[in-house]
């Protein structure tokens, strides 16, 4: 996911919020992953905004893609430049209204983000776990936040909604815990990577790893693996965009000269642009979460999983009403992939909704202002809303 | 009791009577549902549970923006994927003359529902007749208003001609109402004497 966050245009914000730690798994009570191996102590960084209900039926939990973390919105201090990253969604009288409904943001485990993940301090060692931290799956990662919503007394989730690698985990939770989940939404996302999608990850995680200051993930106490984890942070930027908005936003302009400089430097917007996106990128996340979590997201097959490499199957397990959105332009998570869970949902006799969206902004379309979006999130909550609690 | 009396004078005529019916509590599926006017009145009178296909993006947004259960695509390719009879009723309002492959959709209609509710704008009205043999251009009223090169009418259907083809398909109709309205029209009247010259519209009740 990039970075598009702008304050509300109208202001309306939830103001000011707070990111809270829980830990969990301390020893003897380990997380069991999916590799196998036991891991803890756990801590999962989150934020929540608005008011856990009486009756504890209006919670909807928020999970975000590859770089983000559980700033969804607001502000920490007054002064901040920027809010969350979902601001425009979320907030009073918003698609998900904070009014209404108890909004819960989880970071994963494996991020750099307040959680913990490979630059955390492994406590057996004291010192930062680098490879020894284990590879997480999407699994792992929403085992994790099942226990943050038991240690908020959270039973039933009115709608888990999530983008791209947030989309997985939202699916993820769908047929993990199926009771739990009385509906979901998932935005750009798919069931399992496309070779198109392994491939530019794959090519991501390489341009870190030769990195010479990478050192094999201990680069904590000396340089960082910044001129990788760039490269890596331009490659993603691309299959965020679009052929179409690259040349709407750029198209072959100069960035501040009149002719090409007859050498390597910037010559095009889109290089200035790509160059400006990674380098501002190594400032806010660390190469080896990169590595671990677009791992995560590569590993992840729902249909092999669940359904031993049948979608119908693997759907068989959920309950949840779903509302399923892809948008025109995204050709790393394409409409094909949406269309194909929504079919195994059909199938399965689900309460599905889907739509394809217009947009010009490839994968990012999903994050950037879209009125069409909030009123169809907002009409499918007060819905659902409305079928659970009668 | 007449059972084709219209319940609900907002909606279109044809829905209205399609409405009536349906039974309380029954699962629909409406093809090219629109923006959802008839799914709403129904899951709000009927207490159906009800969802709906549509080709359209606008349409599909608007129809998920007032809560219903509604999936953007195309008809043919998405009715087959239900399983068999999934519903009590599958309605097809209004669309049937728009479809490539009528008998292949109906069966596949016939699969996953019960019953089928269809409604279309029936080409042997006395006003398409006089046209055709007074001037000799190909119809254009009020029901079909396009030219032959622009109209998204691409089948031809009288009220007899679908009893045939119901026939010919092997299916059973179950009850069927021929009526006098515009497209869009919210009044209109049920014809029983000669419906295949003087209704503007069929609806037909199928079954297997």
């Amino acid at each position: 996911m990039s970075e598009y966050i702008e304050h509300d245009r109208q202001g309306v914000s939830v103001g000011i919020v707070e990111k809270k730690l829980f830990t969990f798994a301390e020893a003897p009570d380990e997380m069991v992953l999916e590799n196998g191996t036991r891991f803890g102590p756990v801590t999962l960084a989150y934020e929540t905004y608005g008011t856990l209900n009486a009756e504890k039926t209006n919670a909807i939990l928020i999970l975000h893609a590859l770089s983000g973390d559980s700033h969804a919105a607001g502000y920490y201090e007054e002064a901040d430049e920027k809010p969350g990253w979902w601001d425009i969604m979320v907030g009073p009288g918003k698609g998900i209204d904070t009014h209404k409904y108890f909004v819960v943001c989880s970071n994963i485990i494996g991020s750099c983000m307040g959680s913990t993940g490979p630059c955390s301090t492994n406590p057996k060692t004291v010192q930062p776990y680098a490879l020894d931290f284990p590879v997480v799956t999407i699994g792992d990662m929403v085992v994790a936040q099942r226990k943050l919503m038991d240690h908020l007394g959270v039973k039933k989730i009115l709608c888990v909604v999530g983008g791209s690698i947030g989309g997985m985990q939202v699916l993820e939770w769908t047929v993990r815990y199926p009771d739990m989940v009385m509906s979901a939404i998932p935005l750009a996302t798919t069931t399992k990577h496309s070779a198109l999608a392994i491939a530019f990850n794959e090519v991501a995680r390489q341009a870190i790893m030769a990195d010479p200051a990478w050192n094999n993930g201990n680069y904590y106490y000396g340089p960082k693996p910044n001129l990788g984890l760039a490269v890596a942070r331009m490659i993603g930027h691309i299959t965020y965009l679009s052929d179409e908005s690259m040349r709407l936003k750029f198209g072959r302009r100069l960035q501040d000269k009149g002719d090409f400089s007859f050498n390597f430097d910037a010559d095009f917007q889109v290089e200035s642009y790509l160059r400006y996106q990674g380098k501002k990128f190594v400032d806010r996340f660390d190469a080896n979460s990169f590595l671990y979590i677009t791992k995560a997201g590569d590993y992840y097959d729902m249909e092999k999983q669940y359904g031993a490499g049948s979608a119908v199957k693997a759907f068989s397990k959920a309950r949840a009403k779903f509302l399923v959105v892809s948008f025109t332009s995204d050709w790393l998570y394409p409409t094909y992939q949406s269309k194909s869970m929504v079919k195994a949902m059909k199938k399965n006799g689900l309460d599905v909704s889907f739509l394809e969206i217009e947009a010009e902004w490839g994968h990012d379309a999903f994050l950037l202002p879209n009125e069409r979006l909030t009123t169809l999130i907002r009409g499918f909550l007060e819905r659902v809303c409305r079928e659970t609690t009668t | 009791m007449s059972a084709e009396k219209p319940q609900h004078n907002s909606m279109r005529y044809d829905l209205q009577i399609i409405a009536s019916w349906i039974d309380p509590g029954s699962h629909v599926l409406d093809l090219g549902c629109g923006s959802g006017e008839l799914l709403r009145f129904l899951i709000n009178n009927k207490q159906v549970r009800g969802s709906g296909i549509e080709l359209e993006e606008n349409k599909v947004a608007s129809c998920i923006e007032k809560g219903l259960t509604v999936l953007q695509g195309d008809i043919n390719a998405e009715v087959p994927d239900y399983p068999e009879q999934t519903f009590d009723y599958v309605i097809l309002s209004q669309t049937l003359q728009q479809v490539y492959a009528p008998d292949t959709l109906i069966r596949a209609i016939m699969r996953i529902g019960k019953r089928g509710i269809v409604s279309f704008p029936n080409f042997s009205h006395w006003a398409c007749r006089m046209q055709l043999l007074s001037t000799g251009y190909a119809p254009v009223t009020k029901q079909l208003p396009y030219q032959w090169y622009n109209t998204p009418n691409i089948r031809v259907i009288t009220i007899k001609d679908f009893r045939k083809f119901i026939y010919d398909v092997g299916l059973k109709i179950l009850k069927e109402v021929a009526i006098n309205t515009h497209s869009q029209n919210r009044y209109g009247k049920i014809i029983k004497f000669l419906p295949n010259i003087r209704a503007t519209y069929g609806i037909f009740l199928i079954g297997n």
